[in-house]
């Protein structure tokens, strides 16, 4: 429930409803699709239906000369444009030059062929199905496996082996691990391509005000400054003649974390006709041209005692990269490596990744990007081990977890943890659940022949992304605080949310420190024209990295605020707190509105001070944060049909200090969601011919309500000590932590049927045949 | 072909083609852009509007079908400034988080609500059915529905 706000209150820690929500609950929100501009031209882009294959001609007549028609533009028109970026770089990578459009040949279903314009969106999807454009199909893969194959037909004809990086990495001694080791177990691992779909598509509006040199992009994403170098740069403008904004964003997920060649290309056309242009990319184009996620398959090998010491883990990764580099492609598959001991204390890993051609569309960041597939498997692993070792899930958990005592932990993988206490949210979780209760009731259903299954998942997160030398273009944020010579406070944040609620949590934390009502508060982002540079809202990074910002430049301004309340007040000897400035001594107060207006009246100032109150921070954060936590997951499978019911879903998730419990709640429901989406229903099927089969909501199963259980939130707290703050980030955590305990709950139940592993999404007809035969699918 | 509706109590009256879905005529011809495209194949229920009574996804039908009816669309609930009960409840039970799906999971919500006065949690999570959110994984939003219809019952 919302609680009632006054000004004395603390309201970090309080479940406030957000401050964004009346325009969107009242559908006054702008999104991209609602602008709308004098002259406005409406843009219908022309993708390839085939995999592969050689552009012969395209004949454009017919469809420039349809009603309300201004401009056609082919791949040969933009060829100047630059390439759309790629922003990771590894050794010896091969990175294929990414045209906006295809000149004369295309690589996945739903390749940019052509765009056409008109004055309206009908005509301009009239128009486009007038284009002739004649194709050579070539044999096309889609398979990641397949495509490293001998005589597989090359993705890129340049690089007949599909390989666009092979990538190593390794700490300790994994040989004496597995050569000191009772047993070791190995299992092949999926985790399948997934479509993020944001409930908005992407879209993009375009106005270029020829005069001025002055291009004003409108695009759904969660990284606009970015967006502004990178696309100015492909169009070759000037950066500060560019002004990129990004309105209500309708949710993101990682898919818009990135620069996309429609936004180039709006941007062209803009120039091109001199009119205002919008893109509106449709369903069917966002399942087929907006990055997919995962793409993994995993072959892992553990190494460990028989009282179920784990000594060692070697991982080898193929990679589904798809048929180029977005923004970050190649980097993903490394997130997996840095996670892969989990939160075990293993010191020794060895891993190889193999980033493989497909022709399909790109993968890239998608909630949790790369360490939902590295928890995935390490949790699997781990209850693989305990199986083959006859020991407890939680018991080889427990015995494994790095301890309390041992952070800063120096990983395999050359991490830092921040801090933890892995056994506690496990052991809440099992209170939660009354474990030894459950297992014995498991023992009775299955003498009735009722399968009942019990999965724990223990993950670890690394979130706060992150320190600039970890991350492609920069990991610190920015904030700026302006008090008003009226003393309402605005804050500008470089980070740029897309549902994680920001304007309230932001709001939380100025209206403590400056001890102000939070109507006071106006929290801006999304603007490179009124926002200072930032990086962007990805990796669980919005709060600990943009809100620590936010906290130091509260203090500058505090400082501020102090000099000038002493000045005012005659007394060296003053303390600021509850909006006012008052004097230890005489017990008088100057209240933040007084001294703002005083800031900038300037009659008089304090020695060496500068009118105006605007402190602008720039936080680069030490380490990432780590955090952690327990999901326990009981289903009931019918035997008859296959179907998974889940009786209980437990998520006991510790991500530091909490500055909106309400806001948190709401990332693990919906990262749960998007977690047991992955585990039981979806999947982006392409076929042997690169068509993607399931390319609507029709064949893609998204979770709806009626499919989803409920979700027993709760949590442990452990703060870090990387930020002041305290708090670690939660977007992706209910994701990462959900499929392991779902796939280990089935598994569980199956496993007295000789079923050891089960590859996603657990379809009944999967988990009927399991249930029927046995062993493993 | 010339159309005339009521929206919200207003009267509107316009010559539209055909084929203009009225998902469109509501967005770009009246301007009520609170009614969203999420998929235009009927699978995801942004586009959820009131017409003559019921929830209907105005994606599936062509304006001219629409000639003559009375719609309401997520700008006409709120009332003199005074937000209906389930935005209400959307609000303090955080129901939403990107709030694209928003304005479609009110109008089915209403509608749930509109029929059956104390629905439980299955029968708010099967009338949902046909509204997709990526955000919230629809527990706060179940919670939602059910306190805006504990409210109502008041
Ligand atoms: S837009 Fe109408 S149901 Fe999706
Ligand atoms: S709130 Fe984002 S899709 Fe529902």
């Amino acid at each position: 429930m919302a609680t009632t706000i006054t000004k004395t209150e603390t309201l970090v820690g309080k479940r406030i409803r957000r401050r964004e929500d009346p325009r969107l609950i009242t559908g006054t929100a702008t999104y991209v699709e609602d602008i709308q501009m004098p002259g406005m031209h409406y843009a219908a882009i022309v993708r390839s239906p085939h995999a592969a294959a050689n552009i012969r001609s395209i004949d454009v007549k017919a469809a420039a000369a349809a009603p309300g028609v201004v401009a056609v533009f082919t791949g040969k028109d933009t060829e100047k444009v630059g390439p759309v970026p790629c922003g990771a770089s590894l050794p010896d990578l091969r990175v294929p030059h990414h045209h906006i459009m295809a000149i004369d040949r295309v690589y996945y279903v739903g390749h940019a062929v052509a765009v056409v314009v008109a004055t309206d969106r009908y005509l301009a999807r009239d128009a486009a199905d007038l284009l002739e454009i004649d194709y050579d199909v070539l044999p096309a893969v889609a398979d990641p496996e397949k495509a490293l194959a001998p005589g597989a037909p090359a993705v890129h004809p340049q690089w007949p082996d599909n390989t666009a990086f092979n990538y190593h990495q390794e700490g300790g001694d994994i040989a004496k691990a597995f050569a000191d080791a009772d047993v070791v177990v190995k299992q092949r691992i999926t985790s399948q391509r997934l479509v993020p779909n944001a409930m908005e598509t992407r879209g993009v509006v375009a106005e270029w005000r020829g005069a001025d040199r002055q291009l004003n992009l409108y695009t759904s994403t969660q990284v606009p400054h970015l967006v502004r170098t990178l696309v100015a740069g492909m169009l070759g403008l000037e950066e500060n003649r560019m002004r990129v904004i990004a309105p209500e964003v309708g949710g993101g997920f990682g898919s818009k974390l990135n620069i996309y060649a429609e936004e180039a290309l709006m941007g062209f056309v803009a120039m091109k006709i001199g009119k205002p242009v919008k893109w509106i990319e449709s369903r069917r184009e966002n399942f087929l041209t907006t990055i997919h996620g995962r793409g993994h398959v995993d072959y892992y090998e553990v190494a460990a005692k028989k009282d179920g010491t784990i000594l060692g883990i070697k991982l080898k990764i193929i990679q589904d990269l798809g048929a180029y580099h977005q923004l970050l492609t190649p980097a993903i598959p490394t997130l997996s490596v840095l996670m892969m001991p989990g939160l075990y204390k293993t010191k020794n890993v060895s891993a190889d990744i193999v980033g493989v051609f497909t022709n399909c569309v790109p993968t890239d960041a998608y909630r949790g990007a790369g360490r939902p597939e590295a928890t995935h498997g390490i949790e699997r692993m781990v209850d693989i081990l305990a199986d083959e070792l006859g020991m407890d899930p939680a018991e080889i958990r427990l015995k494994n977890f790095v301890a309390n005592e041992e952070f800063p932990y120096p990983t395999a993988t050359g991490l830092t943890y921040d801090s933890g206490n892995y056994a506690a949210p496990l052991d809440k979780a099992m209170a939660l659940a009354d474990y030894s209760k459950i297992l014995q009731e498991q023992v009775e259903a299955r003498k009735q022949g009722k399968l009942v299954g019990i999965g724990i998942s223990t993950y670890g997160e690394i979130c706060a992304i992150g320190p600039s030398p970890a991350t492609p273009a920069g990991g610190w944020e920015s904030a700026t605080v302006k008090i008003e010579p009226s003393g309402t406070v605005t804050v500008m944040t470089g980070t740029c949310q897309t549902g994680q609620g920001e304007e309230t949590t932001f709001a939380q934390i100025a209206a403590d420190e400056l001890g102000v009502d939070i109507d006071n508060i106006l929290v801006l982002r999304g603007d490179t024209s009124i926002v200072q540079y930032g990086i962007g809202t990805f990796g669980s990074r919005a709060t600990a990295i943009g809100g620590t910002a936010l906290y130091f430049a509260l203090q500058e301004l505090k400082a501020k605020v102090k000099l000038f309340g002493a000045m005012l007040l005659e007394s060296d000897d003053v303390t600021f707190s509850g909006g006012q400035v008052t004097c230890n001594k005489s017990g008088k107060t100057k209240g933040l509105a007084e001294i703002a207006g005083a800031t900038y009246r300037a009659m008089k100032l304090p020695p060496n001070t500068e009118p105006g109150l605007v402190a602008t921070h720039f936080w680069e954060p030490p380490n990432f944060t780590f955090p952690f936590g327990a999901h326990i997951v009981i289903t009931d499978i019918d035997k008859e049909t296959g179907d998974i019911a889940i009786r209980r879903y437990i998520a006991v998730d510790d991500c530091g200090n909490i500055i909106n419990p309400l806001i948190v709640d709401g990332q693990v429901h919906g990262g749960v969601a998007q977690g047991l989406g992955q585990a039981l229903w979806e999947q982006a099927v392409y076929d042997d011919n690169g068509q993607l089969i399931t390319g609507e909501f029709m064949d893609y199963a998204m979770p709806r309500a009626h499919m989803m259980p409920w979700i027993e939130s709760s949590h442990t707290i452990t703060p870090t000590n990387v930020n002041p703050l305290g708090v670690k980030g939660v977007g992706e955590a209910g994701t990462i932590g959900c499929s392991p305990a779902v796939v280990n709950s089935v598994v569980d139940a199956l496993s007295h049927l000789g079923v050891r592993h089960i590859d996603m999404p657990l379809t009944p007809e999967k988990i009927w045949k399991l249930a029927n035969a046995g062993g493993t699918n | 072909m010339k159309i005339h509706l009521t929206i919200n109590g207003k009267n509107y009256s316009h010559d539209v083609e055909p084929r203009l879905l009225l998902i469109h005529y509501l967005r770009e011809n009246a301007a009520l852009t609170g009614s969203h495209v999420g998929c235009e194949t009927s699978l995801c229920g942004a586009c959820t509007i009131e017409l003559d009574g019921k929830a209907v996804k105005s994606c599936t039908m062509f304006a001219v079908q629409a000639d003559g009816a009375k719609i309401t669309t997520i700008e006409g609930l709120a009332n003199d400034g005074k937000l209906h009960g389930v935005q209400e409840a959307f609000w303090n039970e955080h129901g939403l988080q990107c709030g694209f799906c928003t304005p479609g999971m009110i109008m089915a919500s209403k509608q749930i609500i509109d029929r059956n006065h104390a629905p439980s949690d299955a029968e708010i999570r099967h009338g949902l059915e046909g509204n997709l959110c990526r955000c919230t994984g629809y527990q706060h939003i179940v919670n939602a529905v059910k306190a805006a219809a504990a409210a109502a019952g008041k």
